[in-house]
């Protein structure tokens, strides 16, 4: 890449030798071998933030209940067409040519194993935390999963976007950028600021490495890297130009791609806008739209990649079966768990319908669940890891019941 | 080793600023933080009990627009559009009160008053869980820190266990001892999340000498809490636990529940040997470094044992203590406190500070506090923000940092300074040559600015 990397670099190998104890912590400093990538595949878990409402991505239209419990959110587009019962919401034409293209499944009736509250900040700590209901908050499933895990790197797993994802966070070393952050220097100040952190390893090895992320988007954006505005003002509003260049989601999910492109083989971020409570038509679409827009933007940029991609999009809880009194729908349990990918077993709806009679929901209110969402991500995890049932239950998911079997929605 | 006003002035408070004189003495420091808290006053912040009738129309808003949400017609808009209002109330009220906390540290003599409220409220971390509770958690500081930040730690224990915010958090409102009727009738049950906290994190420590016996135990004792009416905690006796309750090996309380019993057992447990130490610990590694010195720890320790727990006596244990002044700077400004500290360096005024525009404090403060890794009151979750340095200083973090240090300073209505000068006075005369020689080289002042406010120096303390 461009010269003004290697600076950063070369300063912080020559001080890695005398290391402060405050140092011995960082990852960025911690050796790693280059050669060394956990296999081939990829996994980006999506966080979806709200509750995204399962019945109305995937409609049951074969159930004869489903129309009169929904009479606003219950259409069904026949250019859409999932299975004999399922059809997949107007809006999601998108994801309907994965579906055709075998590349897109849906697991249903899944959820968390929190229960009865329904409270958005308590179950996406749960969906995220991978523990069971009223478990320890304290890291994410996924990061404990990159324990398991041989020779991985600090790139190995990353996070994307401004919040801290909890579902990364722990005891594993795994990056975590937002491509909005521009890091807007010249090239001069870029050196200066090299010079200034040269006695200290922690602030040089993490300069090196932003700049090298910032690079990632620089290189496409920029043509002349000395082509930046000398004023502060420009700077700024340079930097939030960029910034909104990569802000939404489509940048988030481009950033993603050209890290899973290199050395990330894990990867996650969040979409939220699902908490659809009031004129669910209109805004399930707008979020489906943002949803689709990704998963699509991760497919063309990954290319060949692609084929060896598995997306999971999980949410907190799944939302109401009756529609209320403003057309929209409110918490509940039951959702779906939407797997996209080339390495995904796709066409296909994974596990049992609970049925839509009062006496079949949970509370007489929700979508029974059927299977425990951390199932799909366990198959995941097997399937394109080769975590052991023994990581499974030992680490990553520890009061997990792996006896209803995991769905083989991995090819 | 021994005191240093350069040292004193920024590991113990919030760095040097324009016209603000540095601590002549621990003795000095010490008493400001015995005389009164003139900060408070000076930049007001809401207690819940001044809130709690916010919260209440918050609720009755709510209810009306369900109402009117089942029944249809045109009340669904004006309902709506009324909460939306008290909302914005509230945002503009949350917004306000961060004003006041960073413009408490910008400007106070006593500086370290403010570093204490901030270690403390991180100790006692509570997070306003929804959109309700969210809008008042800046209240939780104001009401169970800066009133005993000089005073007893029992007594902030108590403050904190009591707390509507608090309650609220970690669920304590929705426990119901196993023993009680409502237990028995299936409609309620125990909650054991303040109960382990409190053991875990606000006093024993997670190695401390309790086991989960104990955590259900005292999660039985402490059922009954809930956020009261008038924005005080409550508590009502039917959810409570026929006792007694035996806590660590001491029995409270009989077969009625009682209040009192409570509050023995958390004088006890913050009486504790192992709370003594967890403290000591966690004070040290928050002001010296990740990695403290033994001899400080167990000099806190036995201060915080040997004064019953007297605040005033562990801070002077500190002051006084060599390894508080070691040279080396060890520990790194959590993102709050750089940009305060920065604020202050630069002579940023209380006045332009209050009239940014909700635009310009979303893209100066909240924004790249996010990206920073510490988003306003909103940690992510009960064990706070963490202390170690590598942490903060990442890619993302670092970089950050110094997209703000280079274009924020701009934004204010403040003449940039002379950066051969401001790298002497916002570095205490402690810059390293290459900073120095940055200072002198940069091309333009904003830049230097910039890379002055990134240097290591500034960003350690």
């Amino acid at each position: 890449m461009t010269k003004h990397n290697t600076l950063p670099r070369r300063s912080f190998l020559k001080n890695a030798g005398v290391l402060g104890c405050s140092l011995a912590a960082s990852p960025l400093v911690t050796p790693v071998s280059l050669a060394a990538t956990p296999g081939d595949h990829r996994l980006v878990v999506i966080v979806l933030r709200g509750g995204m409402d399962g019945l109305d991505l995937v409609r049951p239209v074969g159930d004869p209940l489903f129309a009169g419990l929904r009479p606003n959110l219950s259409s069904a587009d026949p250019k859409l067409p999932l299975t004999d019962f399922h059809a997949l919401h107007p809006a999601a034409d998108k994801l309907h040519d994965l579906w055709t293209a075998g590349e897109l499944a849906f697991g249903q009736a899944v959820s968390t194993p929190y229960r009865n509250k329904r409270s958005h900040f308590d179950g996406q700590d749960i969906l995220e935390a991978g523990v069971g209901a009223g478990g320890a908050i304290r890291d994410g499933w996924l990061n404990r999963l990159v324990q398991t895990m041989p020779d991985t790197q600090l790139r190995t797993a990353l996070a994307v976007g401004r919040e801290d994802l909890l579902i990364l966070s722990g005891g594993a070393a795994t990056s975590g950028w937002s491509p909005d952050v521009t890091l807007p220097l010249s090239e001069a100040s870029r050196l200066l600021m090299a010079r200034v952190y040269d006695g200290d390893p922690l602030f040089s090895a993490a300069l090196g490495e932003a700049m090298d992320l910032t690079d990632v988007l620089r290189s496409g954006l920029q043509p002349n890297a000395d082509d930046v505005p000398d004023d502060p003002d420009d700077i700024m509003s340079d930097a939030m130009m960029m910034a909104k260049e990569h802000r939404g989601t489509r940048g988030i999910a481009s950033f993603t791609a050209e890290m899973l492109r290199q050395d990330t083989r894990i990867a996650s971020f969040s979409i939220g806008g699902w908490d659809t409570h009031v004129a669910q038509t209109l805004n399930f679409k707008r979020a489906l739209s943002t949803l689709q827009d990704a998963i699509i933007t991760l497919k063309a940029e990954l290319g060949p990649i692609w084929a060896k991609t598995t997306v999971l999009a999980m949410t907190e809880f799944g939302r109401t079966v009756r529609q209320n009194g403003s057309k929209g729908t409110d918490h509940g349990t039951g959702g779906a768990v939407i797997m996209a990918g080339g390495a995904v077993r796709g066409r296909k709806i994974y596990g049992d319908w609970p049925g839509l009679a009062e006496e079949d929901l949970y509370n007489r209110r929700d979508l029974m669940p059927t299977a425990d969402i951390r199932l799909y991500a366990a198959a995941a995890m097997r399937g394109l890891f080769h975590a052991t049932p023994s990581e499974i239950e030992n680490t990553v998911f520890p009061d997990l019941d792996l006896s209803p079997g995991l769905p083989s929605f991995i090819a | 080793m021994s005191f240093d006003p350069r040292i004193a002035q920024n590991r113990f408070g919030y760095g040097p600023g324009p016209g603000i004189e540095p601590p002549r003495s621990v003795r000095q420091m010490l008493d400001r933080l015995a005389g009164p808290d003139t900060q408070a006053t000076r930049f007001p912040i809401s207690g819940f009990v001044d809130v709690f009738g916010d919260l209440q129309e918050i609720r009755d808003l709510t209810t009306a627009f369900r109402k009117a949400r089942n029944k249809g017609g045109d009340e669904v808009e004006t309902t709506k559009a009324a909460r939306k209002e008290k909302y914005r109330e509230m945002n503009r009220k949350r917004d306000a009160w961060f004003l006041a906390a960073i413009a408490r540290c910008c400007t106070a003599e006593d500086a370290l008053r403010e570093r204490l409220v901030r270690f403390w409220t991180d100790h006692f971390t509570v997070v306003g869980k929804g959109a309700l509770f969210k809008s008042v958690a800046s209240t939780f500081p104001e009401d169970v820190v800066r009133p005993h930040v000089t005073g007893r730690f029992a007594d902030m224990l108590r403050a904190s266990t009591t707390h509507p915010v608090m309650l609220h958090y970690l669920d304590q409102f929705a426990s119901a001892g196993e023993g009680s009727k409502l237990a028995m009738n299936g409609k309620r049950s125990l909650n054991e999340n303040l109960a382990r906290e409190i053991l875990e994190l606000h006093t024993l420590g997670v190695d401390g000498s309790y086991t989960q016996t104990d955590v259900r135990a005292f999660a039985n004792l402490l059922a009954g809490f809930a956020p009261g009416k008038e924005g005080r905690a409550t508590y009502r006796p039917n959810w409570g636990n026929p006792g007694p309750e035996v806590v660590l090996g001491k029995s409270y309380g009989r077969q009625k529940p009682r209040v009192e019993d409570v509050f023995e057992a958390l004088e006890d447990i913050a009486r504790h040997p192992d709370t003594a130490r967890h403290i000591a610990h966690k004070f040290a590694t928050h002001f010296v470094s990740d990695d403290p010195d033994p001899d400080l720890v167990n000099a806190l320790t036995t201060s915080f044992t040997d004064s019953d727990g007297d605040l005033m006596a562990l801070y002077s244990t500190l002051l006084n203590h060599p390894a508080a002044w070691a040279p080396q700077q060890m520990k790194i400004k959590q993102p709050f406190d750089y940009i305060a500290s920065a604020l202050r360096a630069l002579g940023v005024s209380v006045d332009t500070l209050a009239s940014l525009k909700r635009k310009d404090r979303n893209l100066l403060f909240f924004g790249p506090l996010k990206l920073m890794g510490q988003p306003w009151e909103s940690p992510g979750g009960p064990d706070g923000w963490p202390e170690d340095a590598a942490h903060w200083i990442t890619p993302q973090g670092l970089a950050a940092r110094i997209q703000w240090a280079v274009s924020a300073p701009s934004s204010f209505d403040v003449k940039l300074p002379d950066p051969r000068g401001f790298v002497q006075t916002a570095l205490a005369g402690q810059a390293s040559e290459a900073t120095q020689f940055a200072a002198r080289a940069a091309e333009t002042r904003w830049e230097a600015i910039g890379i002055i406010l990134s240097s290591p120096e500034f960003q350690r303390r």
